[in-house]
């Protein structure tokens, strides 16, 4: 039983990790009814701008350099989650491109930074600096560390503050009603495109920080780092029904937690084959996910 | 008109290269060995070590005389890591510059790709390091200098029982790497025979970064040692991974954990494991000492396991032709074939009858973040 729910506690760190990432694809898709398939890469740029800036502190495990990494990692893939959106999916949306054009161009947009980082970065793995002394606790025969705490409450704590922004202010209000009616919603005022703008800083926020997470948790990262989890995080999103974002959380924990027990009873071979296995029989059973509707109010 | 130019050009190339071959074989006074190594592309770091180790025994041997009155010739070849690029470089070693033995390639499967042709033309085949088994199954002209995967794996088992008085072990291998999987089974059974027992068993695939699952299963069913058949990058986090969870069984595994990175990523978590590989620049052994003293005079750094494996190479290898006392490759191939107890700086190497080496695994240990000399396994 002991080892039942040791194995569940390694699931939630993931799960945690999953759940931030879909969020990104969820809402993207919400207001623009867009897989932003670039979005796993943009959750690798964090972590290498975690990397680069955790290399440059003198003193990289006090209190101040931690924040530092975590918040240079955020704010850089918040300027790439806005650099993407605007030269990359703008003026595809205005001219009302086929949905087909904004797939080709997020894929293209994948390639180019998974590429564009092995030429900068090399494609053999680097190691993350230890920035955060790792601690053990144990409670009642079940060991967690102070990463998976970390990891575990953070993302709660920032689907928390998601939750609000999107709920009670009035940025979040103008979210949800572009992705109930953009055209309506622009009729009656709504920036339309400073939406879009913002729902892609926040998405990319969150996967800057899961990436920073990610590469303390393992802790190495590289280039092609994103691919997985970016696939994996999708799957979440659809898990959960896309365009919802509780469905995500909810997509993204069930996930880890089924990948664990998968590969902890089963085989870590058949880890990567059962999260897609997921996805096909989602689609193919219920389409709109675990809290999707039929109709959803999206965001 | 097209024609017209073809067949003069043609000609010309044809008689160019029979008055150089011509020519090559009046002023045979030197004996020409045939290197085949990675020097660029992926195993690049392998095939340069090889070729340091090789290129100072070649100057030692010169040094005192060369061998049979002639001096020594090795002639160096690229194959960017591309085993079809090995089988071009080695028809031209073998056709064009007629060396009387190949000495290559450094990974299995390029050194599979040119043993064919080597056994064809009768030209003697010795790897430094290619361990797979059907290596030298090829024929009677492939010979090794390095230990297959078998013999690592089952030596290893021995290692674990005898030294570390280990009576229950878990095995995590890589289920993408052949080398993995041979070193896992060739422990398994060993360990097995000598009244160990496997207690639990579980597999990764190269490329993870996360081993929390596989290690907390291991965790559960109590071993006292785990094997860990795999290379470095990801060692080095199941490693530090295992320590996080509070495993405290000793870490045992082979020669794809040498490599300094695997320190850089395990760090402190290292601590007290052990891995088996070909050679240990820190050993006591005069004959060890002189060789790195002498590869740092000449390099300016510590010899590795390949730069020592290419060093052992080429003296075995001029040592079974002065005991042929001609360069005729039927002769040396015998030679080569009844080599016992080679002085190699890997340890004295027997080359068995199926053409592999017998010879001692290094064991080292991690010990204040760098590999210290533990013990050696005999065969």
């Amino acid at each position: 039983m002991n080892i039942f729910i040791q194995q569940l506690v390694n699931g939630l760190a993931w799960g945690g990790i999953y759940a931030l990432i879909s969020i990104g694809y969820t809402m993207v898709y919400g207001v623009m009814q867009l897989i932003n398939f670039a979005h796993g890469d943009v959750f690798m740029a964090g972590a290498f701008a975690g990397l680069v800036v955790a290399n440059l502190l003198p003193n990289k495990t006090s209190f101040p350099s931690v924040v530092l990494v975590f918040l240079s990692a955020m704010l850089f893939s918040t300027f790439l989650g806005i650099l993407i959106e605007r030269f990359g999916y703008r003026s595809l949306w205005r001219k009302k491109a086929p949905r087909l054009s904004l797939l080709i161009v997020a894929v293209s947009i994948s390639l180019l930074l998974e590429n564009g980082g092995l030429f900068i970065f090399g494609a053999a793995p680097r190691s993350f600096p230890q920035i955060i002394p790792l601690k053990n606790y144990s409670v009642g025969g079940i060991l967690f560390t102070n990463l998976q705490l970390l990891i575990i409450l953070t993302s709660l704590f920032l689907m928390g503050i998601l939750h609000i922004i999107v709920m009670r202010t009035k940025m979040g209000r103008a979210m949800r009603a572009v992705a109930e009616d953009s055209e309506m919603s622009a009729l009656l005022g709504i920036p339309r495109e400073r939406i879009l703008s913002f729902t892609f800083a926040l998405g990319s926020s969150l996967a800057g920080i899961a990436g920073v997470m990610v590469a303390l948790y393992t802790p190495q990262i590289n280039p092609l780092m994103g691919l997985l989890p970016g696939l994996k995080a999708f799957v979440a999103a659809v898990l959960g029904g896309i365009g919802s974002i509780p469905g995500a959380m909810l997509g993204g924990f069930v996930l880890g937690e089924a990948e664990t027990l998968v590969s902890a009873y089963l085989s870590s071979s058949y880890r990567d084959l059962f999260a897609f296995l997921v996805l096909i029989l989602i689609l193919l059973f219920r389409p709109q996910g675990l809290l999707g509707k039929g109709v959803v109010e999206k965001i | 008109m097209r024609r017209a130019l073809v067949i003069p050009l043609l000609s010309a190339i044809f008689l160019a290269v029979f008055l150089s071959s011509c020519g090559k074989k009046q002023e045979e006074t030197t004996v020409k060995i045939g290197v085949i190594l990675p020097l660029t592309g992926l195993q690049s770091t392998f095939g340069q070590s090889v070729r340091k180790g090789v290129e100072l025994a070649l100057e030692e041997i010169n040094r005192a005389g060369g061998i049979l009155g002639k001096q020594v010739e090795c002639i160096i070849e690229d194959d960017e890591s591309k085993s079809d690029e090995a089988q071009t470089v080695a028809m031209k070693l073998i056709t064009k510059d007629k060396v009387h033995l190949i000495i290559g390639e450094v990974v299995s499967s390029s050194t599979l790709a040119i043993a064919p042709l080597c056994q064809r033309y009768k030209i003697p085949l010795i790897t430094p390091s290619a361990t797979n088994v059907d290596v030298t199954k090829t024929g009677d002209f492939v010979f090794r200098t390095c230990f297959i995967d078998d013999f690592q794996g089952s030596a290893l088992a021995r290692f674990a029982i005898e030294n570390l008085k280990s009576k229950r072990a878990a095995i995590l291998k890589d289920v993408k790497s052949d080398y993995s999987l041979g070193l896992a089974s060739a422990f398994a059974n060993t360990f097995k025979e000598m009244g160990g027992e496997i207690v639990n068993e579980q597999a990764y695939t190269a490329g993870d970064t996360d081993f929390r699952t596989q290690l907390t299963s291991i965790k559960a069913s109590d071993p006292d040692l785990i094997f860990i058949p795999g290379y470095y990058t990801e060692v080095g986090l199941i490693i530090r991974q295992a320590r996080e969870l509070s495993i405290k069984a000793m870490l045992l595994g082979g020669d794809g954990w040498d490599s300094p990175k695997l320190i850089e990523i395990a760090g402190a978590n290292a601590e007290g494991t052990y891995y088996g590989t070909h050679f240990s620049p820190v050993e006591k052994e005069p004959r060890v000492q002189e060789f790195v003293s002498a590869f740092k005079k000449k390099y300016n750094e510590e010899p590795d396991a390949l730069a020592a494996l290419g060093y052992d190479t080429l003296r075995l290898v001029a040592d079974a032709i002065k005991r042929a006392g001609t360069t005729d490759s039927e002769k040396v191939k015998e030679q080569l074939a009844s080599t016992t107890n080679f002085p190699g700086v890997t340890g004295d190497i027997t080359i068995d009858e199926n053409r592999n080496a017998q010879k001692p695994i290094v064991i080292l240990k991690i010990e204040q973040q760098k590999p210290i000399y533990f013990a050696t396994i005999k065969p």
